[in-house]
């Protein structure tokens, strides 16, 4: 098609009759085993949870010249301050120092930054310190997990009273999924799990619901117009129907990430991966191959044969009739 | 859907230019805003990841408030008991609880009742839970115990917090900087923000110290050498000098001659004589006349000057003090005496402060980071713009039109909540860009449907905006609500972020509803279309 003569990208064909229900056979054994090894790495060898959970210090630095890091690691271990690790961080003159928590409250680890900053001198910009003692760390932690959890169910109230709950269920089922594997990703990835990542967590639980949504509304959009189209079938045009635009946002959001994942800063690399692996890969197939087949299991659409019938009847597959319309 | 009201019109555009227009004052300088009117100052404000500062956050020491609590209870109860004449033993202070035991059954009832009087209702008169401060048990067998409530421990810790931060503003102001931020949080706790402080050692040393200066008498008559072994005279507290000099120790008496309280100046100078560092302060009335009185009583014998249970220096009384000034002089650095005199023009902390979480980000790395954040911005802000423009064409350069609008509303709203922007408030914002066009996605492929289905532009157009509108509502309230969740539990540039995602959504949700509604029924009325083609 053109307007004012100029060709113009068409990312989906408008007769696309993909049978995505067809591969639920492939992606329920899939994500049921992708499932099971994300828990696996969850909890070997774990999350990397950085300061914000397990208190302790945090100690960006820039050097005149590139960094000995070997020298500041003897005179970072003379101080008697536990684990203490050194790493190059971007570029040769920056370190990232980690150090664990002190034992002894959390005046003792004021404590150890002193000593840190005492013994390390002057020629050195500090860019980043963080201390976080072990009482904050512990509320954080909890206070991340109770705001997932909360999140999480506030997200299946809402969908409750929007749609049946049988739908509610299926998203909820498929956005856990979706943290999931996430989680596993970190796990894998070994990226610092802080603040940022449950703030990562909780924007890929809303956009990849923002898709099942989507989708979603059309499904029961469809479950009331076509009373009698065998269930698959329903779901197959749903999800084509909405496929145009779930490509082309999703198009949209990878382009910010990518600019955000390359011009952004090392500073929130993590953060930037967290999301492009939960929103764009996971969320999408997710939307599509987990949250619209589960409804069959879940019961949606039985007993829709029984229906008085409406003159919306004959449609036999809502996309045969568009395309030839359209035409 | 398509029919706008001139009012509803004018009321779209409106809004949307006002809000804009909150926007305008962070393109100004902090002196051209300071001469707007109060109501147009608001402004976006760095956060501290941005423009460097330090963030600590202070708790007061809620054991030392209770066993402060504990002993003054203790104290009351003495008093209370040996005003009634009353004969005890036993009197000892433990956790929140006093207990003490009454000599004789003929007192008991004099006692219990006299000891009554020392349990308050909590919160005054406008107290209306009936709480009291402490609660008087009859323990049995003449025992009487005597417990702090919880109510007023917390009471207690609220006051000290409210203290505090006048006193630790104060302190901070002191050190010259910028415009600190202390806010309290929660019960017992003070988030102090320093912006532009990249080293908050010293700060964290002055805070740290609860500064508690009194002067009292030395105890000469008791033996250093028993209260070593542990001895201590129970009217007496065994203090320590200054390192330098070799920790001596010291029999000083509990009771307090002069207390920091009464001290109206402090101020660093050096002594004539020696050019050693000191401090010279100055009594207020009160704290004169009895400092006078002591001196009088005592010359010949050595007094101490206690800060926090050191002892700063032990001088002898070589003549009465009556002018009300004197001067401390006891092995200061120059920074020593010039901190020590800051800490007690502001005066001693009701209980001590521990600093409990430090992020400190310095001025290079916060630059760095406006650097990178605002490059990736407006980079993914260009990527999007193209992307739309090469699928829709000129409705993709309305869905810019109104994407543009929009970031312009998020920072209009931002700027009228005074919200902070942060590092991860960036991300947000760019992540708002990349799915606010969606609404304008899912509108244009539902018209496209319609279209398909054999309706007329402008049906195609309306029914498009009815169905999508209702999607567009339902996708974003769940994101709304992570955002929500995310803004109470999180803190700093997470916060941030989440205030970012929350306020994008709003003005999405809006823009989608009503600007690019208006644009698009505009269009129509211009072009009166017969056959639609979006992309």
């Amino acid at each position: 098609m053109r307007i004012f003569g100029i060709p113009l990208l068409r990312i989906v064909p408008d007769d696309t009759k993909f049978h995505f229900m067809d591969l639920r056979r492939i992606s329920f054994p899939l994500s049921a085993l992708l499932s099971i090894v994300a828990i696996f790495l969850f909890f070997h060898p774990g999350l990397n949870l950085g300061i914000d959970f397990v208190g302790g210090t945090l100690i960006e630095l820039q050097t005149k010249g590139p960094a000995d890091l070997a020298k500041m690691r003897t005179t970072l271990t003379g101080l008697n301050l536990g684990d203490v690790q050194l790493q190059s961080f971007g570029s040769p003159d920056n370190v990232l120092i980690r150090v664990a928590q002190q034992p002894g409250g959390d005046a003792a680890q004021q404590a150890a930054v002193a000593k840190v900053r005492g013994a390390l001198g002057q020629d050195i910009e500090y860019r980043r310190v963080e201390v976080v003692g072990p009482r904050v760390s512990t509320e954080l932690l909890s206070g991340g997990t109770l705001g997932v959890i909360g999140a999480i169910g506030l997200i299946l109230i809402y969908l409750w009273f929007r749609f049946e709950w049988q739908f509610a269920l299926g998203a909820m089922i498929a956005n856990v999924h979706d943290l999931v594997l996430t989680l596993g990703f970190m796990a894998i990835t070994r990226v610092d799990f802080d603040l940022t990542s449950i703030a990562a967590l909780l924007t890929i639980l809303g956009y990849s619901l923002n898709d099942t949504v989507v989708i979603y509304d059309r499904i029961r959009e469809m479950l009331r117009r076509y009373k009698k189209l065998p269930m698959t079938d329903l779901l197959n045009v749903s999800i084509n129907s909405t496929l145009s635009r779930s490509i082309i946002t999703h198009l949209t959001v990878t382009l910010a990430l990518l600019a955000l994942f390359f011009f952004g800063g090392h500073a929130i690399h993590g953060f930037v991966t967290t999301m492009m692996f939960g929103v764009v890969l996971v969320g999408t197939y997710t939307s599509v191959f987990i949250a619209s087949p589960i409804l069959i299991y879940l019961g949606v659409g039985t007993g829709r044969k029984e229906a008085v019938e409406t003159k919306e009847e004959s449609v036999p597959s809502g996309n045969v009739r568009f395309s030839a319309r359209d035409a | 859907m398509l029919y706008f009201s001139r009012w509803k019109a004018l009321a779209t555009l409106l809004t949307a230019f006002f809000v804009c227009l909150f926007a305008v004052p962070n393109f100004f300088s902090d002196a051209r805003i300071k001469s707007l009117p109060v109501w147009a100052q608001r402004h976006v404000v760095l956060g501290l990841d941005l423009q460097g500062g330090s963030h600590l956050l202070l708790e007061v020491d809620a054991n030392y408030v209770r066993k402060e609590k504990a002993d003054a209870l203790r104290d009351d109860v003495r008093r209370v008991l040996r005003d009634a004449r009353v004969g005890y033993t036993g009197l000892n202070a433990r956790g929140l609880t006093v207990e003490v035991r009454i000599r004789d059954d003929a007192n008991f009832d004099t006692a219990l009742t006299k000891l009554r009087e020392l349990s308050q209702p909590l919160g005054g008169l406008l107290n209306t839970t009936g709480q009291r401060t402490v609660d008087v048990v009859d323990a049995g067998n003449r025992l009487i115990q005597l417990t702090i409530t919880q109510p007023a421990i917390t009471e207690r810790i609220r006051q000290s917090v409210d203290q505090s931060i006048q006193i630790v503003e104060k302190r901070v102001n002191e050190l010259g900087t910028v415009e600190p931020s202390i806010q309290r949080q929660g019960v017992d706790r003070i988030l102090l923000q320093v912006p532009g402080l990249s080293d908050p050692q010293r700060l964290i040393e002055l805070i740290g110290k609860t500064a508690k200066l009194t002067f009292r008498m030395v105890d000469t008559t008791g033996s250093v050498e028993q209260a070593l072994q542990g001895r201590v005279p129970p009217e007496d507290d065994l203090l320590y000098g200054p390192q330098k000099e070799g920790k001596p120790a010291y029999l000083i008496e509990k009771r307090v001659v002069v207390s920091g309280e009464d001290l109206t100046d402090a101020q660093p100078g050096f002594d004539q004589r020696t050019s050693e560092p000191i401090v010279s302060f100055k009594f207020n009335l009160n704290g004169a006349r009895k400092f006078a009185q002591a001196t009088q009583e005592n010359v010949g014998r050595p007094f101490a000057i206690v800060l926090d249970n050191d002892v700063i220096s032990a001088p002898v009384i070589r003549e009465p003090i009556l002018g009300g000034s004197g001067q401390i002089s006891g092995s200061f650095t120059v920074q020593g005496a010039n901190d020590l005199s800051i800490l007690l023009r502001a005066g001693a902390l009701p209980a001590p402060l521990t600093v409990i979480e430090q992020r400190v980000v310095g001025a290079g790395l916060g630059q760095d980071s406006i650097t990178n954040g605002t490059r990736a911005a407006y980079l993914g802000a260009l990527l999007v713009v193209l992307s739309m423009l090469l699928i829709y064409g000129k409705f993709g350069l309305i869905a810019n039109v109104a994407v543009a609008i929009n970031v312009a509303m998020i920072f209009g709203v931002l700027s009228m909540i005074n919200a902070t922007l942060t590092l991860p408030g960036i991300i947000g914002i760019v992540l708002t860009i990349g799915i606010a066009v969606d609404s304008n996605v899912l509108i244009y492929e539902r018209i496209r449907e319609e279209v398909r289905s054999g309706r007329t532009a402008i049906a195609a157009i309306d029914a498009g905006f009815t169905r999508a509108l209702a999607t567009i509502l339902d996708s974003n309230i769940t994101t709304f609500i992570a955002a929500f969740v995310l803004f109470f539990i999180g803190t700093g540039p997470v916060r941030g972020f989440a205030v970012t995602l929350g306020v994008g959504i709003v003005t999405t949700v809006f823009t989608a509803f009503t600007l690019t509604r208006l644009i698009m029924s505009w269009w129509v009325r211009w072009k009166r279309p017969q056959r639609l083609a979006i992309s």
